[in-house]
């Protein structure tokens, strides 16, 4: 039982008492953290939705709301598919090498199925909800116009497939969202493939 | 006679019972050290008022506060009309709630002229480096808040305002939509985004910034307040110990600032009884529809006393396909002010006694800094984006050279005593 302080054993309990605290620190902050994550009714609010899109016409749009944004479907005619590649000199991103869209719809089309366009509504400027003007010509735009999307806040244009023009202020084309066909008739928004279950 | 008896008798109880508190608690010792004996310099000017005002400010913002929480449901269904219905229906609510989003912007004013007048007198200067900095972290605790309050209204421009800003954290390279998507606890602004900025708004927010107010206020006491000369008062001491050319907090400055809080109040309560929306400016106009998230509304602005920040933002362009450049400037235009008293060298700290150089730099700083202000409320085209682009060269050069121009400039002798 000696009188001196051994300081050297002091220190060392002193540091490994204050790293042991920080682990349980960390480990108690946690839960703590993680519950800012979205919760489990937010994450089946925000799953992938299913669009019956049998009933849709050629040329018709429809509109839903996946994870309070709006989500366009178009069933494209052939003379909208046909018209794409006419706009390639017009548009600052034709191939989408800026923009946003999954592996699968980085083409002309920007879709798995050309005939079927999904689409956010939602403007890559400020995020308005662009409009649907598919008639080409349309008077309310221009007597050139080519069809496509025009947002009615800042004057950004897009063609048939989402594809931004040059000389209007929205960056990219219009962000594709992930989604599959579930079958023949069905959509499913925010998926990129029917996983087996 | 018999009344002046009974004085005396009753000044006695009093005695007695501050005693007693005195050997339980160190009541009278924390006046005398922070009030009665408290020396503060002699020759405090009109910048000085501005301290005890922000004060004001913030217990005003508190107790009103405290009142629209009593009426105010989080909820996305209920939000917009429960403002609607605090302005309608309580008995007073729309002076309560314009004396709080009025005190939103008086709080900004004063927090301004406050810095301000520290980089005037060089009230950063060592040994006050400290409370300077427990000062930036208020200005950015008070920014969280303001930012998480402006949501709670739950109108269009909350709304967009929030998603804009919130969609800046998703500029950052691989954590960015997972941290965005943290911060928004869901895809979207939603109830549950509401739901925790409310939480923050009124319960974590407010009792940092109470807690960082203690700090600053407790190391201004420490080291002593600077003054117009910018000299140290603790320098020439009297027999008594105590600082030649300081006089008592109190009475002596709490009856001046009562008077400038008085001036303040007047201007206060035109504001709040005349002009609450301040023609857009604190209250705005796409914020009287409630949130859509499917309509953007025609131009968004944070409110103005984010815009010069904004402004930054948008100044910088997009380049190797990534946005995050502006939100890097932004956050280092903020990040930079705690380090400005290692960045200013002269060897006097007033403006009285520094050189042209520092003087024309600081007022045109001032003016820089309220075009950037302007710029930020107007939409992103020409001329504005070209003079975003000056004015945020300008504030990063104002800083980063002044260990250059600060040395270089003249200077002259500052006195060894207060001089008015």
């Amino acid at each position: 039982m000696g009188e001196e302080i051994d300081r050297g054993r002091r220190q060392l309990l002193t540091v490994a008492t204050t790293l042991t605290g920080a682990v349980g620190v960390a480990f108690a902050a946690a839960p703590f953290l993680a519950s800012w994550k979205p919760s489990a009714r937010a994450k089946a609010l925000g799953a992938p939705v299913e669009i019956d899109i049998g009933r849709l016409e050629p040329g018709a749009m429809l509109k839903i709301v996946w994870r309070g944004t709006p989500v366009y479907v178009v069933r494209r005619t052939p003379a909208m598919i046909a018209s794409l590649a006419s706009n390639d000199e017009l548009l600052s991103d034709p191939g989408s090498d800026k923009s946003r869209q999954p592996a699968y719809a980085k083409n002309a089309e920007r879709a798995r199925n050309p005939e079927y366009f999904v689409v956010l509504g939602v403007c890559t400027h400020l995020g308005c909800a662009p409009q649907s003007h598919f008639a080409p010509g349309d008077p309310v735009i221009s007597p050139d116009w080519p069809g496509g999307f025009f947002c009615p806040c800042h004057g950004s244009k897009f063609d048939v497939s989402g594809r931004v023009f040059k000389g209007v202020p929205a960056p990219t084309n219009l962000e594709i969202p992930p989604y599959t066909f579930a079958d023949s008739r069905h959509i499913l928004i925010g998926l990129d493939e029917v996983r087996a279950i | 006679m018999a009344i002046a008896r009974s004085n005396a008798a009753a000044g006695g109880r009093l005695r007695t019972f501050v005693a007693w508190i005195d050997e339980r608690f160190p009541m009278t010792a924390l006046w005398k050290e922070h009030m009665s004996e408290y020396d503060a310099p002699k020759n405090f000017n009109f910048w000085y008022y501005f301290g005890s005002i922000a004060i004001f400010v913030l217990a005003l913002q508190i107790l009103t506060g405290i009142f629209l929480t009593m009426s105010y449901k989080p909820s996305d269904l209920e939000a917009f009309g429960s403002v609607e219905y605090i302005m309608r229906d309580v008995e007073w609510g729309w002076l309560i709630r314009y004396l709080h989003s009025t005190g939103a912007s008086a709080f900004f004013v004063v927090v301004y002229l406050h810095m301000f007048r520290a980089l005037l007198y060089g009230s950063h200067r060592k040994p006050r480096e400290l409370l300077w900095i427990f000062g930036v972290l208020i200005y950015l605790a008070l920014m969280a808040e303001a930012f998480m309050g402006y949501l709670l209204p739950w109108g269009n421009m909350s709304y967009w305002g929030a998603q804009v800003i919130v969609s800046l954290f998703g500029s950052f390279p691989w954590i960015g939509d997972w941290l965005v998507e943290w911060i928004r606890g869901d895809y979207f602004i939603s109830d549950i985004t509401l739901n925790r900025f409310f939480a923050l708004h009124v319960v974590a927010l407010p009792l940092v910034l109470i807690f960082l107010v203690v700090a600053h206020i407790l190391a201004l006491h420490e080291v002593g307040s600077n003054n117009p000369d910018g000299i140290e008062i603790k320098k020439h001491k009297g027999p008594d110990g105590r600082p030649l050319d300081g006089v008592a907090l109190h009475p002596y400055y709490t009856v001046k600032d009562i008077y400038g809080l008085s001036i303040f109040l007047v201007l206060f309560a035109a504001v709040v009884f005349y002009a609450p929306e301040m023609g857009g400016l604190f209250l705005e106009a796409a914020n009287f529809e409630p949130a859509n998230p499917v309509l953007t509304p025609e131009h968004i602005a944070p409110i103005w006393y984010f815009t010069p920040y904004y402004a930054m933002l948008r100044a910088v362009p997009a380049f190797a396909g990534t946005q995050v450049w502006g939100v890097l400037v932004m956050f280092a235009a903020i990040l930079l002010l705690f380090f400005v008293p290692w960045l200013d060298r002269a060897p006097v700290k007033s403006i009285r006694y520094r050189g042209p150089i520092y003087k024309v730099a600081l007022m045109l700083f001032a003016a820089t800094f309220i075009m950037l202000g302007y710029c930020g409320m107007m939409p992103a085209e020409q001329p504005y984006t070209a003079m975003s682009v000056f004015g945020t060269l300008y504030y990063f050069a104002f800083f980063l050279l002044l260990p250059w121009y600060s040395r270089l400039d003249s200077h002259t002798q500052e006195p060894s005593r207060l001089t008015s």
